[in-house]
C-alpha cells in the first residue's frame, strides 16, 4: 500500500519517539529527519535507513519540498517559529509538538476533524493537557463543567530541562487547554514532579466542578473517552473511575494513569508517550485523507 | 550573631484551619506578631500562592485579600508569601509583590531545583528578597541538597532553606545538611522544621549551631502535621542561649493565647498547653511548680510567668512550693 511521507524536525527523546513509532505506522513513511548538530538521533536515523542531515529545516525542505506532506517539529518553542516560516510557504503540514503554539490546539479525542488537517499546522498542547482535556470535554458534555482542574505527576526523569525552564508555560498552556477544547469556564493545571524510584508512571487526577452531576451520564462518558483515547494510547486506563469528591458537593473527581508504550522512550514516561501517540493519530488521518483511503 | 525568624503561622498553620483564616483574623494576628517584634511574616494558603484548589482546599480569603490586609496591617514586619512551581505562576507573584509581599520563598521538592529558575529570576526583577525553600530535605543526602541549594543560588536566591517538610530529619541529619550549605554556599541558610517526631525545637537549634541563621516558627507550633516550632518557644530558647532575635517574648507568648488561641477556637483548632511548662525551663525551675503557680496566679490575680520567674530569680529548689504564694502576693501588692 502506498505510504505518505514524513519528516521530523529535532531528533531528541521526542523525535526518536516518533521514528518508532511512525515505522510501525501503515499509513506513514520517515524520509528524512533533520537536526541543527550530529547527534545520536540522526545516527538512529541513518541506521534505521532513513536521510538524516544535521543542517536543520533547509535540508529538508530543499530535498523533500515535493515529496514530505507532513513534518513533526519536536524542536522548542523558539526553534519552532523559525521553522514555521519556512515550513508554512513549503505547504508541508507541520505537526509542533512545542510549546509554541501558533497553529490550534488539536486533541485528537476531542477535536480531531477535517477542519483541523486543512490547518497548515496544529499544536499538541502538552502532555498534560493531551491526557486530560479528553475527559474534561467528555463530562462537560453531559454535566456543564464550570472549573476544572488537573494535577498532573510525572516521573523527574521524563521532564526535560524544556519543561523545567518553563513550568509556567506548561501549567498555563495546559489552563487554556481546559478551558478551550475542555470547555470548562475556567480552569487550573497543577503539575508535580515525582523523583521516586523506580519512576512512577504519568499520573492525572481530573476535578470538574458540574452544574449537572448526573454521574450515571458522567461515567458513561469517561468510560467512552478512555476507549477513544485507547485506540491511539494504549497504555491510558483508570486508577479510579469517576467518583463525587464528597457526595454533598459538586467536585468529580477521576485518576488517569498513562503507560508509555515503552518505544524509545522507557515505560514511565507517558506523558512523552501520549503526545507522541497523539500526533502520530493526527499524521495517520492526514496520510488517510491525502491518499484517499477512508 | 543574631536570628531572623520567619512566622509562618498564617501559611504553614493555614493547614490546620483548612485555610480559613479571614481577612480579621489575619490583621490582628499580623498586629501582634508585629508589634512583638516578628520582622518576616508569611501568610496565604498553606500550599502557597494559587494553592486555593480542589486538591488542597479553598482558601476563605483571596491571596490578593491576604497579603493586603496583612501589608497593611505591619508597621514594621515585611510580608512573606510561599510559591510553589507548578501551582503558582510568575503572574501571581506579580499579584503578590503589588498587594505589598516584599519577601518569597520558592519551594520545590529537594531534587528538583530547576524547576525554580524562572520564578527566582522574576522575583528578583520585581524586587523580592527572594528565598529558595528545598522541601522534602529528608528525601536526599547532604551533597545531593547542595547540589540544588546551589542551582537556587545561581538563579539569585539570596538565602536558601533546607525544609524538613516530613519532620523526619534527626539533629544529626540536620547538621549535616546546614553545615554543608553553610560551607559551600555564599548566601544564608535557613531551616524549618515539623515536630512530627517531637524534634522541632532540637533541630532548630542543631540547625542554629550548624550555620542556619533563618529559621521558620509558627505560634503554638501551628502548622501542618505535628506543626512547626512553636515561635515563642523558639524565641524563649535563642534567649536563653543568648541569641539575638529581636522578638519580645510574653509579646509572641500573648499573641499565641490572647489572638491566635480564640480564633483558631472558633475553627475547632485547639494548641498543645505547653506555655506554662517553657515557662519552668525557661526560669530554670522545679517543674512540679507549674500547678502550684497556675493557683496561685488566680488566686492574687497575677501573671504565671512573673511567678515563675521570679522563683527563678531566688534559686528557690524542689520542695518550697510555698514560696509561690509568698511571690505571688508580693507581685499583687507592688502592682
Amino acid at each position: 500500500m502506498e505510504k505518505v511521507k514524513v519528516g521530523i524536525i529535532g531528533p531528541g527523546n521526542i523525535g526518536q519517539d516518533l521514528m518508532i513509532k511512525i515505522s510501525r505506522n501503515p499509513f506513514l513513511e520517515l524520509t528524512c529527519v533533520v537536526g541543527i548538530v550530529e547527534s545520536p538521533g540522526i545516527k538512529r536515523a541513518r541506521d534505521m535507513g532513513v536521510d538524516a542531515s544535521p543542517d536543520g529545516v533547509d535540508y529538508l525542505i530543499q530535498h523533500y519540498k515535493d515529496d514530505i506532506r507532513i513534518v513533526f517539529d519536536a524542536t522548542s518553542a523558539k526553534g519552532h517559529i523559525e521553522n514555521a516560516k519556512r515550513l508554512r510557504p513549503a505547504g508541508i503540514f507541520t505537526l509542533d509538538l512545542t510549546p509554541a503554539a501558533l497553529g490550534p490546539f488539536c486533541v485528537p479525542a476531542v477535536n480531531l476533524n477535517d477542519d483541523m488537517l486543512k490547518q497548515p499546522e496544529v499544536n499538541m498542547v502538552t502532555c498534560a493537557g493531551q491526557a486530560t482535556t479528553p475527559m474534561v470535554a467528555a463530562i462537560n458534555r453531559v454535566a456543564d463543567v464550570y472549573y476544572a482542574e488537573t494535577v498532573s505527576s510525572l516521573a523527574s526523569l521524563s521532564a526535560g530541562p524544556g519543561t523545567r525552564a518553563n513550568i509556567d508555560e506548561f501549567t498555563q498552556t495546559t489552563r487554556t487547554a481546559l478551558e478551550k477544547i475542555g470547555g470548562a469556564d475556567c480552569a487550573r493545571a497543577l503539575i508535580i514532579l515525582n523523583p521516586a524510584e523506580p519512576s512512577i508512571f504519568m499520573s492525572n487526577t481530573i476535578y470538574c466542578r458540574v452544574r449537572n452531576k448526573d454521574m450515571d451520564a458522567i461515567t458513561k462518558a469517561c468510560d467512552d473517552c478512555l476507549r477513544t483515547m485507547q485506540s491511539y494510547v494504549p497504555g491510558c486506563r483508570y486508577k479510579m473511575r469517576p467518583i463525587l469528591k464528597d457526595p454533598e458537593d459538586d467536585i468529580v473527581m477521576l485518576i488517569v494513569e498513562v503507560e508509555g508504550q515503552g518505544d524509545y522512550l522507557p515505560m514511565y514516561a507517558g506523558n512523552l508517550d501520549i503526545i507522541n501517540a497523539a500526533a502520530i493519530r493526527i499524521a495517520e488521518n492526514k496520510a488517510k485523507e491525502i491518499l484517499g483511503v477512508a | 550573631m543574631s536570628i531572623i525568624i520567619t512566622d509562618t503561622t498564617l501559611r504553614d498553620g493555614s493547614h490546620s484551619v483548612r485555610h480559613q483564616f479571614s481577612k480579621e483574623n489575619i490583621a490582628s494576628l499580623v498586629s501582634g506578631m508585629d508589634k512583638a517584634g516578628v520582622s518576616i511574616i508569611e501568610v496565604g494558603h498553606g500550599d502557597g500562592l494559587a494553592g486555593s484548589t480542589c486538591n488542597y482546599g479553598f482558601t476563605k480569603e483571596s491571596d490578593t485579600d491576604m497579603v493586603q490586609v496583612a501589608a497593611q496591617t505591619a508597621q514594621n514586619a515585611r510580608i512573606a508569601v510561599l510559591l510553589l512551581p507548578g501551582i503558582g505562576t510568575v503572574p501571581d507573584l506579580q499579584k503578590a509583590w503589588d498587594a505589598g509581599a516584599r519577601v518569597v520563598r520558592i519551594a520545590t521538592h529537594v531534587t528538583e531545583a530547576d524547576i525554580s529558575h524562572e520564578h527566582i529570576e522574576a522575583a528578583r526583577k520585581m524586587g523580592f528578597f527572594t528565598i529558595g525553600f528545598l522541601m522534602m530535605a529528608h528525601r536526599a543526602q547532604p551533597e545531593k541538597v547542595l547540589e540544588e541549594a546551589r542551582k537556587m543560588e545561581s538563579y539569585g536566591a539570596q538565602v536558601v532553606y533546607a525544609t524538613d517538610s516530613a519532620g523526619a530529619l534527626l539533629p544529626d541529619g540536620v547538621r549535616q545538611r546546614v553545615a554543608l550549605l553553610k560551607e559551600k554556599l555564599s548566601i544564608p541558610v535557613g531551616f524549618h522544621s515539623h515536630n512530627n517526631l517531637g524534634l522541632a525545637i532540637g533541630n532548630s537549634l542543631a540547625a542554629i549551631e550548624a550555620g542556619a541563621t533563618y529559621i521558620d516558627g509558627s505560634l503554638g507550633g501551628l502548622g501542618a502535621g505535628a506543626g512547626n516550632t512553636a515561635t515563642e518557644m523558639l524565641t524563649t530558647v535563642l534567649e536563653r542561649a543568648n541569641i539575638p532575635t529581636g522578638i519580645d517574648l510574653f509579646g509572641i507568648m500573648d499573641t499565641a493565647t490572647q489572638v491566635l488561641q480564640p480564633i483558631i477556637s472558633s475553627l475547632g483548632v485547639t494548641l498543645p498547653k505547653t506555655q506554662d511548662a517553657m515557662m519552668l525551663g525557661y526560669a530554670g525551675v522545679y517543674s512540679s511548680f507549674m500547678l502550684h503557680a497556675r493557683r496561685a496566679a488566680e488566686r492574687f490575680g497575677v501573671d504565671y510567668r512573673k511567678i515563675i520567674i521570679t522563683a527563678g530569680e531566688r534559686g528557690a529548689v524542689g520542695g518550697q512550693e510555698d514560696w509561690l504564694y509568698r511571690i505571688a502576693r508580693e507581685i499583687a501588692e507592688s502592682k
